[in-house]
């Protein structure tokens, strides 16, 4: 369960990204982030994972409070929330398969493991034939399921993509999207900021809009609601 | 961490050396150039140290009895010396004693001297040792004002001059092997900094799947401890072949008995091993630097 309470954040440029955000997202939700650029998605998003800090107010995570977390526990916090990007963020010298066991091998997996849960995820997004190839050799929409795989590998209870879809063409969009469901399916929390009027409209999920730093709607199952 | 991982550690740190190709080359030689000239520094110091220590330790307050003396005033005044804050040893050296020393210092010459043996003109003297050879004018000063002394006699000026070059030449060693020291560790810590920025992903990757600052820090640490034990190979083959030659050498051409090098096993070896250790030390601190500073982790 993701709970936030009050939460405000200002840059140490002097821009305020959320102004009292409150909202409360259950385990096992699908919630499409939505909303102009620049009105605060990313900054959302990244409270989540305590890539940013809270100026004020009070994040919990599966009853962690985020602004007690000491610096040298954020680790073990990440390795419960898998992270999607929009420009993959792979290793280009690795292979598909050592990207994945890559994210094993920093919370030490006994080489055993990591061998077995890598082939599982990769079968999960549909990329076994492609193990051993770099990610140059790979389409956008095949990097961004490794980056996928990789994200659940470790089973994330959470996962959160920062619009994942944004480089992808819209066919190669709802194949994305559908890997994401599946790992919803099987009970994994997935918020997604993204863009795509297409997807919200087309897979109807919760949607929370975020608008000059407040949240403007919350919606259960959804529309995008801007003009593209 | 369990074992597998440091291996994995030194794995990394090892193939990062190759990685950074030039840049590990440059550090390399950075702290080669450092570590000779701190093996020379050092090794002037410690030879330096122990003929120091050689002739401070043979410093020697010879204090003449004047011939009016008979044998209480001696022994009193024996007691009186010993009495003296800082006194380590008196020695009673009689006239014989005396003659015969001086015949001896002087060699084949010396003979000659033999004649006064029937009617020796030299004085008894007490032989006194300081325990601390600094004290050694104090000490001598107060033996001088005591009664039946005529003349106190320890080489003043040799003493003081030494005690004074001794201590400037071990300062100013200190100082350049610090400097040198610091210099190496600053190029180290750049190499690592450069290595760091073109890993930044790679970092931010590992921070985004949840690695601990440890686990970051590892390969850094292994690899800057290489820059270091690498960088001491050519010194101490320098130091293990050139200090044979400084010892030969110095034994067979110096004819002072005071100058005198520390031998070859163990000094060598020592000092071997000390450098291999201060290299070791300067790039793990060059890489703590560096990552403290650039990985803000």
């Amino acid at each position: 369960m993701i709970l936030m309470k009050d939460v405000y954040k200002t840059y140490a440029n002097g821009v305020t990204a959320l102004s009292g955000v409150n909202v409360k997202i259950d385990q096992g939700e699908f919630v499409y982030v939505v909303g102009p650029s620049g009105a605060g998605k990313s900054t959302f998003v990244k409270l989540i994972f305590r890539e940013e800090k809270p100026s004020s107010g009070q994040i919990f995570i599966n009853d962690i409070n985020l602004s007690e977390l000491k610096e040298r526990k954020i680790p073990y916090l990440r390795r419960n929330i898998g992270v999607v990007y929009q420009d993959f963020r792979l290793l280009p010298k690795l292979t598909v398969y050592e990207n994945i066991a890559f994210a094993l091998e920093v919370i030490e997996e006994s080489p055993r493991n990591i061998r077995n849960r890598v082939m599982d995820v990769l079968d999960v997004v549909g990329l076994k034939n492609k193990a051993k190839s770099i990610p140059d050799e790979l389409s956008g929409g095949e990097q961004q399921r490794v980056s996928i795989a990789r994200a659940i590998v470790n089973r994330p209870k959470i996962v959160i993509a920062d619009e994942p879809t944004g480089n992808l063409d819209p066919e190669t969009s709802l194949d994305i999207l559908k890997t994401f469901e599946s790992i919803n399916e099987g009970g994994t929390t997935v918020i997604m900021a993204t863009h795509s009027k297409a997807i919200v409209n087309q897979f109807k999920k919760r949607v929370i809009a975020i608008e000059d730093g407040i949240i403007a709607r919350d919606e259960q199952q959804g529309e995008y609601g801007y003009e593209v | 961490m369990k074992f597998r991982t440091f291996l994995r550690h030194i794995r990394v740190g090892c193939s990062n050396i190759f990685r950074n190709g030039w840049m590990t080359v440059a550090s390399v030689g950075a702290v080669t150039t450092t570590l000779i000239l701190v093996a020379v520094f050092l090794a002037l110091i410690l030879n330096l140290n122990e003929m120091a220590k050689n002739i401070e330790d043979d410093v020697e307050i010879q204090t003449l009895i004047d011939h009016t003396a008979n044998e209480k005033d001696v022994q009193s005044l024996g007691k009186q010396i010993e009495e003296i804050n800082g006194v380590d040893t008196v020695f009673f050296s009689s006239n014989d004693d005396e003659l015969n020393k001086l015949i001896k210092g002087m060699g084949e010459e010396g003979e000659a001297w033999k004649l006064l043996e029937q009617d020796n003109p030299l004085n008894h003297a007490f032989i006194v040792r300081a325990k601390n050879p600094q004290d050694t004018e104090m000490i001598a000063d107060q033996i001088k004002d005591l009664d039946h002394v005529e003349k106190v006699v320890f080489g003043q000026e040799v003493v003081e001059q030494l005690f004074k070059f001794t201590k400037y030449a071990r300062t100013i060693g200190v100082v350049l092997i610090i400097a040198l020291v610091f210099t190496a560790i600053f190029l180290i810590s750049n190499t690592i900094k450069i290595t760091i920025m073109a890993r930044s992903k790679e970092i931010g990757i590992m921070k985004l799947v949840g690695a601990t600052n440890w686990f970051i820090r590892w390969p850094f640490f292994i690899e800057g401890m290489l820059h270091g034990v690498l960088g001491s190979i050519i010194p101490i083959a320098l130091i293990l072949v050139g200090y044979h030659y400084v010892e030969d050498a110095v034994a067979n051409q110096v004819s002072f008995n005071f100058v005198e090098v520390l031998p070859y096993n163990p000094f060598a070896w020592q000092l071997s091993l000390l450098i291999i250790a201060i290299g070791a030390i300067i790039g793990i601190w060059g890489s703590v630097m560096s990552i403290r500073k650039y990985l803000k982790i």
